[in-house]
């Protein structure tokens, strides 16, 4: 079968990635460049190969080869087109080798265009990243294989299996390896087995969202393992500098980009599909992506102090060890299922030997991080408490308290579990009621920030720019929204506060526009053109934070003002809430175009406002018994209309219906576009800085030669 | 066999169970709706006040309030029929962990061991804000060095000639 | 930059280092632990999990008790089943469970009910209405299914004489197959 050239194609990869490792090490420790390039060369060639397999799995999808256990598990006759590519990512050991394949192309890409740059830390990074590239090829190999076939068991049972009927199932099972028994052979006897049909992809999978989600997650996951990879070679080479910041600056920032639009994405769906009339459950997987994308923000921000200060070069080693290893946990509670969780993947064997990388990156870094803790002294001196210094280590402090409370209402299940044998939930009150105080002192610090300059700042200036104009504006703006009905206090203190964050930028960008405007003379939209575009860096940061503003609002009008109503409903009932009228007019069929889909749908007359409109919202109920509730949604910036179809009697004469009303939340995915707009504009290269960062290398103290 | 948990089934499993399930499903709707058409006491409202604060005691981390399986609907039928003969949400939610066991809150009890998780980022906050202090303290404390440190790669310095070039601009504009 | 550390100093600090070393293994290991017991499958042999379960009014099966423990049968034969009302399979095996029970109960045979997550009104109407007469009550608080593991119902589960399991069952049982072991289980 030709899915077979995949296998061997994984199978080489493997062996690459092992070679790679021992070549980078031995060129290092011996000084020989011949060995390096070929280390190089063979993590380079691992990009086409699992190219290859990717593609092959795609290719089995798309042309119904069911005898391949995977595309018969996450595809089927009747799954469209789209979703046949996409299925790559649907299951289990699809998504490892899509994860590797990544890998694999985010290792290419630092062997090509960073190679000349950083010769001396290069064979350990090399050597880094294909330990966690062999480790999740291996993985893919032994424990999760997408090549395996469907064979028949004597007993009648279906299995899958990468190689087929052999004694060895039953000998490697004998010897307790049961896992990689089951992942590669088949019971003796056994027979080549092909169904007729696949099973598709869960319902719930096939909305645009998770299409996008996984790949966009799987990318900022696997992008901070570059910046990672850097961080241990320059601690095991001894090069502490802040190369390794100024190398990785773009990755880290386009992974955190990435994790970012993951966890955007993610909410999304979750809001437009899910219909629990939210966005964010703080589920345990959810929290998973979250804590890493939190520790990646405070690492951003500090090592932007080791670049112009070079002081905390310990902290922020310790910053990228922990998002790295939160990487790690994160897939590893989220594929083994050890957290109860919405998100849980079926039981597979993939457990201990993932617990045991982990051990291996967690106890391997920190023990180099401990071991090299003398390296890494910094001029770490304080001109004055009252500077940016002192505001980003207090920020840095308090993102790492919120990871840290994240992890433990996330982490704490199973310590319970173990300690007293008894089953707690953790749910989204905990997290609320704990991190919601936390940001109030965050959003703060980001708000008067900019205020604040390097070294020292004066307290008579921070307080002049940080009250005159920002404080009137925002009292005024809270008065208007205090008069227009906005009486809850926290909701107050939370928009007060990313209004006046919000206004602080503002003034920031009208000074700097005014001031190119009065003195070279350029027009306003040009002056914001040139003064972006020569202070990427700042300016591209503050629409980052401006999109955190956003985002705020619609964080806080959801929380604190969401209603919701459940009620049933004859024919011609209506139900009342907030200020809108929803009439159920008529339960209707609709051809679904897929044979084993049904789609129940509800004409409802909605009145607001003086306006009246049509919404359907509709249930999909599945051959195999599943129910989907999306909802139909109506919305503007002020609230979004939020109408599920709950159950239904059979004649259409009664239905019950849910509605939410969510103020403020497309403030949230405004500030989400805000959010990559950006950030890629911090990251977009600017030519000047490569230039004098080319010049500021060369004028470094020379790398080691062959 | 069967799991009445949520959304992600081992394919295949549910098999011939599945229109069964359906039909439970709306039958056990259908009995909720009937009850709320004709006028019952209590509003779907009220039982999901209640149920929000509850986890689906069998699937993985659902709140009781969106959980769609029949298994739900019962749980939510019981609510129903408990407030309606009087009993208060607090009363309800106790019975459901005696029956249920602590995991069907959605948060931890306050009291014994799980406690910790409330008090725990408390202490981390405050052992944060110290430890803050005293590195700030010792960083300030610092004597101020001669030499200046050299950052390599000034790519920075452009901007911040920039910056005093506009505020001495802005200073001249503003008198 | 270089400072003189004194020799306090250095152990102090690779005090911490051994510390913060230690907390990273000790997360592991509890991760480990965390691990076992997730993937902890039912038990197929050895000592059943003791346990005691209150019975519903009316479904004491002949015992005269409010509770049962399953050491106090020691020396029978017990069938553990592991079902809720709202359990569709669980329907298929009823008639059957129900029908053996009455067989073998002479020969000193228990079968016992545990009602997984379930709510009283619908479980009594459920034992109504396949006529059940065995011992059966609610696993209260969740107790008893995490000792046994099990992943939902129905899950089934024969202990021999001196308290040892015997044979595990997911899924329906079939008439013959319970026959067969029951009587597999009496001769020993």
């Amino acid at each position: 079968m030709i899915t077979d050239v995949g296998l061997i194609a994984v199978l080489l990869s493997f062996a690459a990635s092992v070679y790679s490792i021992a070549a980078a090490v031995h060129g290092a420790r011996n000084k020989r460049e011949d060995w390096v390039t070929s280390a190089r060369n063979a993590a380079l060639v691992i990009a086409p190969l699992l190219t290859l397999a990717a593609l092959l799995i795609i290719y089995s999808n798309l042309t119904n080869n069911y005898r391949l256990e995977y595309t018969a598990h996450v595809s089927s006759r009747s799954t469209p087109t789209v979703l046949k590519i996409t299925a790559l990512w649907g299951g289990q050991n699809g998504s490892l080798l899509f994860w590797s394949w990544l890998m694999s192309v985010f290792v290419a890409g630092v062997m090509l265009r960073k190679w000349d740059k950083n010769r001396d830390l290069m064979p350990y990074v090399i050597a880094v990243a294909e330990i966690t590239q062999g480790f999740f090829i291996a993985l893919v190999v032994l424990f999760a294989n997408p090549f395996a076939k469907l064979w028949q068991a004597p007993t009648g049972e279906i299995v899958g299996a990468v190689f087929g009927a052999s004694g060895l199932f039953a000998t490697l099972n004998s010897i307790g390896m049961s896992g990689i028994a089951a992942t590669l052979f088949a019971p003796a006897g056994s027979l080549p087995f092909t169904p007729a049909d696949g099973q598709g992809l869960a319902p719930l999978l096939r909305h645009p969202g998770m299409i996008a989600h996984p790949p966009f997650l799987y990318l900022g996951f696997v992008g901070f393992t570059i910046p990672f990879a850097f961080a241990m070679a320059a601690l095991i080479t001894g090069k502490t500098n802040d190369a390794w910041i100024r190398t990785t600056r773009r990755w880290t920032l386009m992974a955190w980009l990435f994790l970012g639009i993951g966890l955007l994405l993610g909410a999304r769906w979750a809001y437009d599909v899910l219909g629990w009339g939210g966005y964010w459950g703080w589920d345990a997987v959810e929290n998973a992506a979250l804590m890493p994308w939190i520790s990646g923000t405070a690492f951003l921000h500090s090592v932007m102090i080791q670049e112009k200060r070079g002081m905390f070069k310990t902290w922020n080693m310790f910053l990228i060890i922990l998002t790295f290893a939160q990487v790690i946990l994160g897939t590893f509670i989220t594929r083994t299922g050890i957290i109860s969780s919405v998100h849980s993947f079926a039981r597979s064997s993939i457990g201990v030997p993932f617990l045991a990388f982990t051990a291996i990156m967690l106890v391997g870094s920190v023990g180099l991080l401990l071991a090299r803790l003398d390296d890494l002294k910094g001029e770490n001196k304080l001109d004055s408490l009252l500077s940016r210094e002192a505001a980003f280590m207090a920020q840095n402090m308090l993102f790492i308290i919120i990871n840290l409370a994240v992890a433990i209402g996330t982490y704490f299940p199973i310590f319970s579990e173990l300690l007293t044998n008894n089953k707690i939930t953790v749910g989204a009150p905990y997290y609320q009621s704990v991190v919601g105080p936390l940001l109030v002192p965050l959003v703060l610090l980001m708000g008067i920030a900019p205020l604040i300059s390097w070294r020292a700042a004066s307290a008579q200036a921070l307080g002049k720019n940080a009250l005159t104009i920002p404080g009137p504006v925002t009292l005024a703006a809270l008065v208007l929204l205090f008069v227009t009905g906005t009486r809850n206090p926290f909701a107050l203190l939370g928009l007060g506060l990313v209004i006046y964050a919000g206004v602080i930028i503002v003034i920031e960008y009208v000074r700097g526009v005014r001031a190119r405007h009065k003195a070279i003379g350029e027009s306003w939209l040009l002056a914001l053109w040139n003064l972006v575009g020569r202070n990427r860096r700042r300016y591209g940061g503050y629409l980052v934070h401006v999109s955190i503003v956003l985002m705020g609002v619609g964080i806080v009008g959801t929380h604190f003002y969401q209603q919701e109503t459940q009620q049933a409903l004859a024919v011609g009932q209506s139900l009342k809430i907030g200020d809108y009228q929803a009439t159920f007019r008529q339960l209707e069929l609709v051809p679904s175009g897929q044979a084993d889909k049904q789609i129940v749908s509800a004409r409802v007359d909605v009145q607001h406002g003086g306006q009246t409109w049509t919404m359907r919202p509709y249930q999909e109920i599945y051959g195999n018994g599943e129910r989907m509730t999306p909802p139909a949604l109506w919305g503007n910036m002020q609230q979004d209309f939020y109408l599920l179809l709950g159950g239904y009697e059979s004649d259409g004469s009664l239905a019950t219906f849910k509605v939410f009303i969510n103020p403020l939340v497309n403030w949230l995915w405004l500030g989400g576009i805000m959010f990559i707009v950006g950030t890629l504009v911090a990251a977009w290269p600017d030519m000047r800085e490569e230039r004098q960062a080319v010049r500021a290398g060369r004028r470094a103290p020379s790398t080691v030669q062959a | 066999m069967q799991k009445a948990s949520g959304k992600r089934q081992a394919a295949g499993r549910m098999g011939k169970w599945a229109m069964a399930l359906v039909a439970g499903v709306l039958v056990g709707l259908l009995i909720v709706g009937a009850a709320a058409a004709q006028g019952g006491k209590v509003t779907d409202d009220q039982v999901n006040a209640v149920a929000k604060q509850l986890n689906c005691p069998v699937c993985e981390n659902v709140p009781l309030d969106v959980c769609e399986t029949q298994a739900c609907a019962q749980w939510r039928d019981l609510i129903r029929q408990k407030l309606a003969t009087g009993d208060k949400p607090e009363q309800i939610i106790a019975y459901f962990r005696a029956t249920y066991g602590d995991r069907v809150l959605q948060s931890p009890p306050r009291e014994g061991f799980t406690g910790l998780i409330w008090s725990l980022p408390f202490v981390g906050l405050i052992a944060g804000l110290a430890i803050l202090v005293v590195v700030l303290r010792r960083m300030a404390a610092q004597p101020k060095a001669e030499a200046e440190v050299e950052v390599e790669a000034k790519t920075d310095a452009v901007a911040d000639e920039y910056r005093k070039r506009l505020e001495r601009e802005l200073k001249e504009l503003d008198k | 930059m270089t400072e003189i550390t004194s020799p306090q100093t250095k152990t102090s600090s690779m005090v911490w280092r051994v510390i913060a070393l230690l907390v990273v293994v000790g997360l592991v290991i509890v991760l480990a632990f965390g691990l076992r017991a997730r993937y902890a499958a039912q038990p197929r042999s050895g000592a059943a999990p003791d346990f005691t379960m209150p019975l519903y009014a009316g479904y004491d099966g002949g015992l005269g008790k409010q509770q049962v423990r399953l050491a106090d049968l020691r020396g029978q034969v017990v069938f553990v089943n592991f079902w809720a009302s709202w359990c569709v399979p669980c329907r298929e095996e009823q008639p059957v469970l129900e029908k053996l029970w009455r067989q073998y109960r002479a020969k000193g045979v228990v079968f016992l009910g545990i009602d997984y997550v379930d709510t009283e009104p619908a479980a009594l109407q459920y034992l109504k209405d396949f006529g059940v007469t065995y011992p059966n009550g609610p696993d209260l608080g969740t107790k008893i299914s995490p000792k046994y593991h099990i992943q939902g119902v129905p899950e089934s589960f024969l202990v021999d004489q001196q308290g040892n399991i015997v044979w595990f069952k997911i899924a329906p049982i079939a008439e013959a197959e319970l026959t067969a072991q029951l009587n597999a289980a009496l001769v020993r």
